[in-house]
């Protein structure tokens, strides 16, 4: 994977919360296309790597190149315009929007009409159920509904890299298939995913790449299927 | 007498409601209580003021310019005194202090400025003419009042349920942080919506001037006062429940004075006030909500 074909590059990477470091120079590619799977325990930094990734918030050193820009310490508004859509962790629904504004408020960068009466119509397809559902306020929504609303709404950007946030987190186990399968829907279209999980072995599974992350420090990284079947990581994520 | 009363009334509180609008969509959005919010009833009241008897002697042009002229001033004070405070998530209690300075400096500095004296607009601005329903009075001032809240309440209904941008200021409102991972830049919203709102407070300055043909630079103080009533009787952020505490308010007001004693206007709207906050913290209409613009 050379440099220039990546989609995302992050090196040195360091994230604080005042005085306490949450990430603690972390290196990360991401390809055009591929999935990469960000796994590790609670706290180990997770959120705060991908919260720096999209601008809310600022980076305490660290390069951050995405699509060819240096967006380390960008406002999200403005990584947002460069194509990155971050479905973050707990969903952020607006919910007292309807499901409607809130879909319409994922494609507020697009201006022309006409496509993003398209990309609606595709969202749609994808998550009939938010069909259903259009005039309701978003916060009446079920967990899992709320969850697809969130991707949904992050499709609505037509994103050219999506950061998800644990999005199976709560979810019954239907749902959670369902998830991933929409994840899969994804990457087969080529989009280009980030994605952290606690659900290691589905993530694992999904992803081309994979990173563990410890500490706020990378432990290991590889493709995915090697990363499955390290012992280390078998005994502490995928239950031995 | 009573009907004409409750005509008086509800024209007090149309202005009322405007007034309080502005305040209760700022603080919806913003999520600062804003005292100087006071001060840009007084600004737009000046600006028609000026307007009329140096410029034009036309109502319809110094409405919108007592409007534009206290929209620009609220967006400077907000864009000043309160994003840095925003940008660093500085708790509410020092933005409500920061304004309280400003609003005392600010309201001083017009005092030594203009003079405390109260001025009025030129006479034969509006025709004195006035209309009679029934035994009913009704000045074409007062006609004029109504007409233009009506027409502002309904563009700013309008803006936030029926526009892409009304719909971008209610997700602002609700959760600034994903709204940001939308692409909408939470700053220029603000910068907005300080606008609409000082529009408000500017127009809501202006037709009180008329209302009443007095004007003097803490006119907006005594008028928050009443901002305050309407704004936590209705709810804070809540639009529609400004709208209709406005009114009430106005009423009231209107009838303490006819029937009790004009002195016991505020001691009458204070007592309610302290009475919903007993009984209803957080309003008559339950939770803040924008949504129910
Ligand atoms: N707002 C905050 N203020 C202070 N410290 C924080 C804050 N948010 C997270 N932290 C700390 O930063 C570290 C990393 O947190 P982070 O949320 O990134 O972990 P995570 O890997 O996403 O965990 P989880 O799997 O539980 O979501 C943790 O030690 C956490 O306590
Ligand atoms: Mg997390």
């Amino acid at each position: 994977m050379s440099s220039t074909e990546s989609l995302l590059s992050v090196a040195g990477l360091e994230v604080a919360y005042g005085r306490t470091a949450a990430v603690q120079g972390i290196d990360l590619v991401v390809g055009e296309g591929q999935v990469v799977s960000l796994i590790g325990a609670n706290g180990a930094g997770k959120t705060t790597t991908l919260r720096a990734l999209s601008g809310m918030m600022r980076p305490r050193a660290g390069r951050i190149v995405f699509a060819g820009a240096d967006i380390a310490g960008l406002p999200a508004h403005r990584v947002a315009a460069l194509g990155m859509r971050h479905v973050p962790e707990g969903r952020q629904i607006f919910a007292e929007l309807t499901v409607d504004e809130n879909l319409a408020m994922g494609a507020w960068l697009e201006s022309d009409g006409a496509e993003i009466a398209r990309r609606r119509e595709q969202v749609l397809e994808r998550f009939p159920r938010l069909r259903e559902r259009l005039t309701q306020a978003a916060g009446t929504l079920s967990g899992g509904e709320q969850q697809m609303l969130a991707l949904g709404r992050a499709l609505m950007g037509a994103p050219r890299l999506l950061l998800l946030d644990e999005p199976s987190m709560g979810l019954a186990p239907l749902f959670v298939e369902e998830i991933f399968g929409i994840i899969e829907g994804l990457k087969r279209e080529g989009v280009t995913i980030l994605l952290v999980e606690q659900n290691a072995s589905a993530a694992l599974e999904v992803a081309d790449t994979a990173y563990v992350l410890e500490g706020g420090r990378i432990a290991l990284s590889g493709p995915a299927l090697k990363v499955a079947h390290d012992p280390a990581v078998m005994a502490a994520y995928l239950g031995g | 007498m009573l009907a004409q009363q409750l005509v008086n009334g509800v024209l007090l509180g149309a202005t009322y409601a405007l007034f309080a609008l502005g305040f209760t969509l700022m603080f919806g959005v913003l999520k600062v209580i804003n005292l100087t919010y006071g001060f840009y009833f007084t600004a737009g009241a000046f600006a028609a003021l000026f307007f009329t008897r140096y410029v034009v002697a036309s109502v319809w042009l110094a409405l919108p310019v007592a409007a534009i002229a206290a929209g620009i001033i609220a967006m400077a004070c907000d864009g000043l005194l309160l994003t840095r405070l925003r940008r660093r998530g500085a708790p509410e209690l020092s933005s409500l202090m920061v304004t309280v300075g400003a609003v005392l400096a600010l309201n001083s500095a017009a005092a030594a400025l203009f003079s405390p004296d109260i001025r009025r607009l030129p006479v034969g601005l509006v025709s004195v003419e006035s209309f009679n329903f029934w035994g009913v009075r009704v000045t074409t001032a007062q006609f004029l009042v109504l007409g233009a809240s009506i027409v502002l309440v309904g563009a700013l209904i309008w803006l936030l349920r029926g526009t892409r941008v009304g719909v971008a200021i209610r997700a602002v409102a609700e959760n600034p942080e994903a709204a940001g991972l939308m692409g909408i830049n939470t700053g220029r919203t603000a910068a907005l919506v300080s606008f609409v709102s000082g529009a408000l407070a500017g127009a809501g300055g202006m037709l009180i001037g008329l209302n009443f043909n007095a004007i003097h630079p803490y006119m907006g103080e005594e008028m928050m006062l009443r901002g305050f009533v309407v704004v936590i009787v209705g709810g804070l952020g809540d639009i529609r429940g400004a709208l209709i505490a406005g009114l009430m308010l106005g009423v009231v007001e209107v009838l303490t004075a006819g029937y009790i004693d004009s002195g016991m206007k505020e001691a009458v709207s204070f007592a309610i006030l302290v009475l919903v906050l007993w009984t209803r913290p957080s309003g008559l209409f339950g939770a803040p909500k924008l949504r129910r613009a």
